[in-house]
Parts: C-alpha cells; sequence; structure tokens
C-alpha cells in the first residue's frame, strides 16, 4: 500500500503493443461523429422542453401504450428468438446434413432483405386471407394486424443475432465435457440442461441483448403488419414518425429520448450479467 | 472390481486402432497403459469406459458383460487430460455432480452429498477451495478436483487419461506421488493411460506397454526393464543401445571380432544384441570387447555420459559411468563389455544379410496420442 503512493497514476499501462494513442483516438473520433452528437442533439432539443413540459409529453397515455408494445414485443420476440435461435445454431454446430450451407446462409437472409419486403412477405403470409392466416383464422387465431403480428416481423429481424453469437462458442464446447458428464451417469437430457445450456448463458445473452435492441428499433417490416392501431398496435418509432409529420417535434425527441434511457439501461444491465459470468466463470478469457 | 478385456478389436472407418487385444486387470490395482502416440492406449482405456464401442470383443467387469451398457450404466470415473471441467459449477457442484444426476431413488439426500463431496475435497487437500470456480484454481488443483468428482461416484473402475500430461514437471511428479497415496488409500482399481515411461514404472503396479493397436507386454516395472519380451520394449523403455551382430557357433561377434559374450543356444546368423548405458564394464586390454571413440561426454546428475563411435557403419553408443572413472576419456579410446544384454532376431534375419544399423538409445517423447 505504501508503494503504491509513490507510482504515478497512469492514464494506461506500458504495453508492447504499439498505436493505442491513435487507435484511441480514432475510435473516440468516430464515437462522437457518429453515435455520440445526434444522440446528444435529442437530449439537447428535449432539455430545451423543461420539465413539466417533457413529462406530460413522454407520460402521455398514447405514448406509453406505444412504448409498452414496442418494449413488450421486442423481449416476447428475443426471448422466442433466444430458444429458437439456440436451436438452430446447435443443429448447424452437431449434425452434418445435405443442404446444411444452404440453411446457414438462409439464417442471414433476414439482414440483407429489406425490412419492408419482409414485412409485406409477412403480412400476406399472415392476413386472414394469406396462406398460414387462413388456416388460422378459423382457429380465431389473428396475427396480421394485432401484437401478435409484431412479435412475428421482430422475430423474423432478430433472428441472426442470437444464432451468430451463439453459434461460435457452442462450436468450441469441449466434447470432453459432455463425456465428462456422461462417465458420471447424467443422461442426455441432464446434459444439456445442466453443462451444456450454462456454458451458452453468456453467448445467448448477448445475442438476446442484440435482438431486443434490434426489435425496439424495428420500424420498416413492423408498420405493414402491425396494423397500426393506437394502443392496441402502434409502435412507439411509428408514433415518432408520426409526431414528425405533424411537426410536433418537442413530442417526437421526448418520445425518442425516452425510449434511449430505457434501451441503454437494459443494455447496460445485460452487459453487466455478462461481464459478472464472465468474470466469475472465466468465459471467453 | 476386476476388468477383463477380451479379443477387443476396434477400428475407425478402415484404420485398425486396436487388433485382438486381452487383458486382465485385477481387483484394486493400478496399471499404466504405456506406449508411444498411436498405439492405441487412449482407445482401449475409452473402450473400458464406454465411450468408444468395440468392432469386436467384449468387456468384462467381474462376471458382467460391460460390452453391452451404456457409459452412463457402467459406473466408472473417468480423468481427462484437459480436466473437463464444469466451468460454470463450484468445485463443490462439479464433485456432487455425479451424485446430484442420479435418479430419485439411488440419490442421496442433499446433506449426504455435500457431506461426501466435502470429504473427496479433503482427500484431495483441497479444503477451503470448494465455493472457488474452475478458472480460479491452477492446473494441478483443476487435476485433483477431477479426480475427485470421478471418485464420487464409487466407480467400479477408475480411468485416467494421461492425468499429468497437462502439467508441468515439478507438479506432476508431486501429484504422481499423491495419486499412488490416494491409490492405496481408497483401493479403487486404476487404469492410466500415459507416454511418460518414468512415469508409468514409478506409479503403476502393473505396466501394458502398447504398440501400433496391440500389447507387447504386461508386466510389473522390475519385469519390463528387466526382462523386456521384444526389442520394441527394449527401446521404449528406459535408454538401450542396439547393435547389428553375427553368431558364430555361440559367440557374439561385433564386425567379425568377438566381444567376449556368448549364447550358445542361439543359431548361427545375424542378430541384433541390446544393452543399457548402465550395464557395462570397462575392460582393460581388448581380448574380446567393444572398442569405441569418445566423441562425447555430458555430466547427467550422478552420473557420467560417455558417447562412442564404434565405426561408421554404426550409431553412436550411449554408455554411463561413475564421474571418477570417466574424467579423463576424453578423445581417447575406450573398451567396454556389455554385463547385461538381450539378443532379438527376427526371423528374417536367419536368412537375409545383416540389417541397416539400428538406431541407439530412441528418444520416444510423443505427445497427446
Amino acid at each position: 500500500m505504501a508503494s503504491r503512493s509513490h507510482t504515478r497514476w497512469r492514464f494506461r499501462q506500458p504495453s508492447v503493443i504499439p498505436g493505442f494513442g491513435l487507435a484511441l483516438g480514432v475510435t473516440l473520433t468516430w464515437l462522437v461523429l457518429i453515435v455520440l452528437i445526434p444522440i446528444s442533439g435529442l437530449f439537447w432539443r428535449s432539455s430545451g422542453l423543461g420539465w413539466s413540459n417533457f413529462i406530460a409529453l413522454a407520460f402521455d397515455e398514447r405514448t406509453l401504450n406505444a412504448l409498452a408494445i414496442s418494449f413488450g414485443t421486442a423481449t416476447i420476440a428475443a426471448i422466442v428468438n433466444l430458444v429458437f435461435g439456440v436451436v438452430l445454431a446447435w443443429v448447424l454446430v452437431r449434425y452434418r446434413f445435405p443442404g446444411k450451407r444452404v440453411i446457414d446462409a438462409m439464417v442471414d437472409l433476414p439482414f440483407a432483405l429489406p425490412t419492408a419486403v419482409a414485412g409485406i412477405a409477412l403480412t400476406t403470409l399472415y392476413a386472414p386471407n394469406g396462406w398460414i392466416g387462413s388456416l388460422l383464422d378459423p382457429l380465431g387465431i389473428k396475427i396480421a394486424f394485432t401484437p401478435a403480428g409484431i412479435v412475428v416481423a421482430l422475430v423474423f429481424v432478430g433472428l441472426p443475432f442470437v444464432v451468430r453469437t451463439v453459434q461460435p462458442v457452442m462450436e468450441e464446447i469441449d466434447r470432453e465435457v459432455e463425456e465428462a458428464a456422461a462417465t458420471l451417469g447424467a443422461n442426455r437430457f441432464q446434459t444439456i440442461t445442466r453443462v451444456l445450456l450454462p456454458g451458452l448463458l453468456p453467448a445467448g445473452l448477448t445475442g438476446f441483448a442484440l435482438a431486443f435492441a434490434r426489435g425496439v428499433g424495428e420500424y420498416g417490416s413492423v408498420i405493414f403488419i402491425a396494423g397500426n392501431l393506437p394502443y392496441v398496435s402502434e409502435i412507439a418509432p411509428l408514433l415518432i414518425v408520426i409526431r414528425l409529420e405533424e411537426f410536433n417535434y418537442p413530442a417526437a425527441t421526448a418520445i425518442a429520448a425516452v425510449m434511449l434511457i430505457l434501451s441503454f439501461t437494459m443494455l447496460l444491465v445485460i452487459n453487466m450479467i455478462q461481464a459478472w459470468s464472465r468474470r466469475r466463470y472465466g468465459y471467453g478469457s | 472390481m476386476e476388468v477383463r478385456v477380451q479379443n477387443i478389436r476396434k477400428a475407425f472407418g478402415r484404420f485398425p486402432a486396436l487388433d485382438d487385444v486381452s487383458l486382465d486387470i485385477r481387483s484394486g490395482e493400478l496399471i499404466a497403459l504405456l506406449g508411444p502416440s498411436g498405439s492405441g492406449k487412449t482407445t482401449l482405456l475409452r473402450l473400458i469406459a464406454g465411450l468408444e464401442s468395440p468392432t469386436e470383443g467384449t468387456i468384462f467387469f467381474g462376471d458382467e458383460d460391460a460390452s453391452k451398457k451404456s457409459v452412463q450404466q457402467r459406473n466408472i470415473g473417468f480423468v481427462f487430460q484437459h480436466y473437463a471441467l464444469f466451468r460454470h459449477m463450484t468445485v463443490l457442484d462439479n464433485i456432487s455432480f455425479g451424485l446430484k444426476v442420479r435418479p430419485a431413488r439411488r440419490r442421496p439426500p442433499v446433506a449426504e452429498i455435500r457431506r461426501r463431496a466435502l470429504d473427496l475435497i479433503d482427500l484431495v487437500q483441497l479444503s477451503g477451495l470448494e465455493k472457488r470456480y474452475p478458472a480460479q484454481l491452477s492446473g494441478g488443483q483443476r487435476q485433483r478436483v477431477a479426480l475427485a468428482r470421478a471418485m464420487a461416484v464409487e466407480p467400479n473402475v477408475l480411468l485416467l487419461d494421461e492425468p499429468f500430461g497437462a502439467l508441468d514437471a515439478q507438479v506432476r511428479k508431486e501429484l504422481r506421488k499423491w495419486l499412488r497415496e490416494i491409490h492405496d488409500r481408497t483401493g479403487h482399481t486404476t487404469v492410466f493411460v500415459t507416454h511418460d515411461q518414468e512415469e508409468a514404472l514409478e506409479l503403476a503396479d502393473r505396466v501394458v506397454v502398447m504398440s501400433k493397436g496391440a500389447i507387447e507386454q504386461v508386466g510389473t516395472p522390475d519385469e519390463i526393464y528387466d526382462h523386456p519380451v521384444s526389442p520394441f520394449v527394449y527401446r521404449f523403455i528406459g535408454q538401450s543401445s542396439g547393435l547389428n551382430v553375427t553368431l558364430a557357433s555361440g559367440e557374439i561377434r561385433f564386425e567379425d571380432r568377438p566381444i567376449g559374450l556368448r549364447d550358445a543356444n542361439e543359431a548361427d546368423g545375424p542378430a541384433t544384441l541390446y544393452f543399457r548405458p548402465h550395464d557395462v564394464e570397462l575392460v582393460d586390454g581388448c581380448g574380446g570387447c567393444l572398442a569405441g571413440l569418445v566423441t562425447g561426454s555430458r555430466r547427467v546428475a550422478g552420473t557420467r555420459h560417455l558417447e562412442l563411435n564404434l565405426g561408421s557403419a554404426h550409431p553412436s553408443v550411449e554408455i554411463e559411468l561413475p564421474p571418477e572413472r570417466a574424467s579423463s576419456v576424453d578423445q581417447s579410446r575406450i573398451a567396454f563389455r556389455p554385463t547385461k544384454w538381450k539378443l532379438y532376431r527376427r526371423k528374417e534375419d536367419l536368412t537375409a544379410p545383416p540389417l541397416q544399423a539400428q538406431t541407439s538409445a530412441i528418444e520416444l517423447a510423443p505427445t497427446g496420442t
């Protein structure tokens, strides 16, 4: 402890890897230009509203409903994606079958497809007169033009995030760990639930966070399938666009600011859980 | 529990990994499977464990045919070279895993599981670390957790696959001694795989030397070292030199000169003479000896190793002498005679012309399998 007071505090530890100054400079400049300036502009605009105005706009009933729908559907979609994304990644990593490469490539399609196209395609399928919708309609299940439709669209756009984050981690699972579980008497189900899945948790969380973040911000595919009924199936990004078209900039920025704060908080929490599990179990170290 | 391996054959695709291997392992025995990479030792271990299934043959645990049972049913303990611990579980959870996954009717109560796991932690000298995660342990500690985890299920047989292979020399030595102590205390029938002959000879009650998918020799460390049954075992275990010699009416001749050794029971013809560096005596005045020029001299611990050139057509030969005897012999000619030696002949040797010079003192340091 005494020696510590003698050593000068350093901004960075000495390292043999060169280019720290340059790399950090580029990183910070880039972040400021691309991320920080637009976001601070947003906060600057909404701070001009004054506190009571901001509260009134942000906690307007229609806004609250839109936020609830956006975050609710994004959460459900991310959970669905987590489950099926892990299954899909498992199939791609563990089995060899004809057409595997094609399926592997198909996973990335939602990345590439214009979201509006996806939205229209899904709407056509799930509308009451569509292929799938017409099968569900007699059962009294409506997908298109309800929040369920939003979830379907968000599942579509979020799928690659989970698969692509879980897949590499799954590939690295040591066969010996599974064999060890088997020699200790664990059956297949126990091996998967007690040994393999906990090991995938950090990667799964990352995928979940990415899919969720994408879902909250998604606009293009959702507006076609959602039906956009205020208080029922109107998402927050759409409400922002509506406010903009009404030239109601203060309301638009207020909604955006609330979304931003909520998203940031949730992502931060997920990140902290990941960092904690990494520290604890030594994953990825 | 005693384990009997009967006429096991195992092929991976068209590659035969084991060919007609039979082995009896006695109850409570500590036995080593020793061999170079690709000798099939790990395959044999995995077959006993049930992690592989034999192409042909049977494995008995006691009187029960274990080859029809799955890994889970065999109730074995397996320790992997790279530990294969569950990273998201504490030491305590790792060790109690095997008891926790038992079906409810065979599972001990929670308190009992905990007590047994803590006992094992005590046995492997990790008391106080039960709440740590594997990432927070050293390699030696991790391997001890792995051993405790394997022993927690009270296995019929304990199988270790190069258990110390990933550890550094110091830790390896310590763990070796410690494993022997644990074995003596618990009495589990134990089979371990190693490519380190020193480890096998020091640790095991019996050693199984394997090569190319077959068993070369099974015996106590003394038998293996003093009476190797084949040139392979002679070369693989310890240091040795092999010289091409010829037999003429019971007399062993090297380059057509008698070397003062006789083997009256052998027929005439070419043969290979094997001896160990420390089983030699220096002779004064060569009336029947091996003689060579000292080309190198190294001090290794308590002895001096001399490298001798016996002629350009032969590989150099190494002998070991007490340092005081060998201090003044650099670059000079030395005459010696093996005191313990063995002749090996191949069938072709009796008819074919002499073989090419055999390499001496082969150092086999394979990694993995």
